[in-house]
């Protein structure tokens, strides 16, 4: 039932895009905490996809997870604020290094491809019910 | 006639499942649009259902020593029939898949399958007629 995989790839890539989602709304959320349970300024975190086999499926037809969360390494965002209890001696605060920009592209990309698979999983839906339907 | 039912609908059949099989090939290359280092596949539909059909008259069939043993032409492609997509502008992280271009693919090949089921339909009711008395 190859139109069956369909749904299930869909599926996957659905629960990846969604993972991406979470990952931008809470670098987006952080975008200010200069300080976190690590005592350290939070650090922008993105998703690694990986294509894997999806269930059921042994064809060459692959879907999507999410093999891994990394941390960005880029150094964090100095903020000149003499008055904050976390500034250094000389008056500096360690930001967050989320890039608002980069992370608005990104939760486009995620919320489009999202959709896409959505669209893609109505298509396999219909030729599934049309399929039923057959010799009526 | 009724030994030959299964002859008179072996392309159909066959046609349908390449088709399914295709569309979730596409459906694959969708999803991974994003996955990085993943490479576009599709087949070369003509030759695949020319080997598919081949298989299906010829008996290209494992051979069973179980009655419980599943035959092998489940459908689906052979993996020689399944090739890389020619990239036309790869991305820097090694993907090779065109949103755009795999989304018209899949909405076709889509297409493509109900006109096969619509032909497959036709087949049942010209044999219903057939088959009904009046």
């Amino acid at each position: 039932m190859s139109i069956m995989g369909v749904f299930q790839i869909a599926g996957s890539a659905m629960t990846a895009q969604s993972m991406r989602l979470n990952v931008v709304a809470s670098n987006l959320a952080n975008v200010d905490s200069a300080t976190s349970s690590t005592g350290q300024p939070y650090k922008a975190r993105q998703v690694v996809f990986q294509a894997t086999p999806v269930n059921g499926l042994n064809g060459p037809a692959q879907g999507v997870r999410v093999s891994q969360i990394v941390e960005d390494p880029s150094p964090p965002r100095m903020l000149y604020a003499p008055d904050n209890p976390l500034a250094d001696e000389k008056g500096y605060v360690q930001m967050p290094n989320v890039s608002v920009v980069e992370e608005m592209a990104n939760m486009i990309s995620a919320s489009r491809s999202y959709q896409t698979n959505a669209d893609m999983m109505n298509t396999a839906k219909t030729l599934m019910l049309r399929t039923l339907a057959l010799g009526q | 006639m009724i030994q030959n039912l299964d002859k008179h609908f072996n392309f159909l059949q066959t046609a349908l499942k390449a088709r399914a099989s295709r569309q979730e090939l596409l459906g694959a290359n969708l999803a991974n649009a994003d996955t990085p280092n993943y490479k576009a596949v599709d087949v070369d539909f003509r030759q695949a259902l020319q080997n598919a059909l081949a298989g299906a008259q010829h008996g290209a069939h494992m051979q069973l020593t179980h009655r419980r043993h599943l035959d092998g032409a489940q459908g689906g492609f052979l993996d020689a029939d399944v090739k890389y997509r020619n990239p036309t502008q790869p991305a820097i992280d090694g993907n090779t898949v065109d949103a755009e271009e795999e989304m018209a693919r899949f909405s076709e090949n889509g297409l493509h399958y109900q006109a096969l089921l619509t032909f497959t339909t036709g087949r049942i009711r010209t044999l219903q007629q057939a088959l009904s008395n009046n």
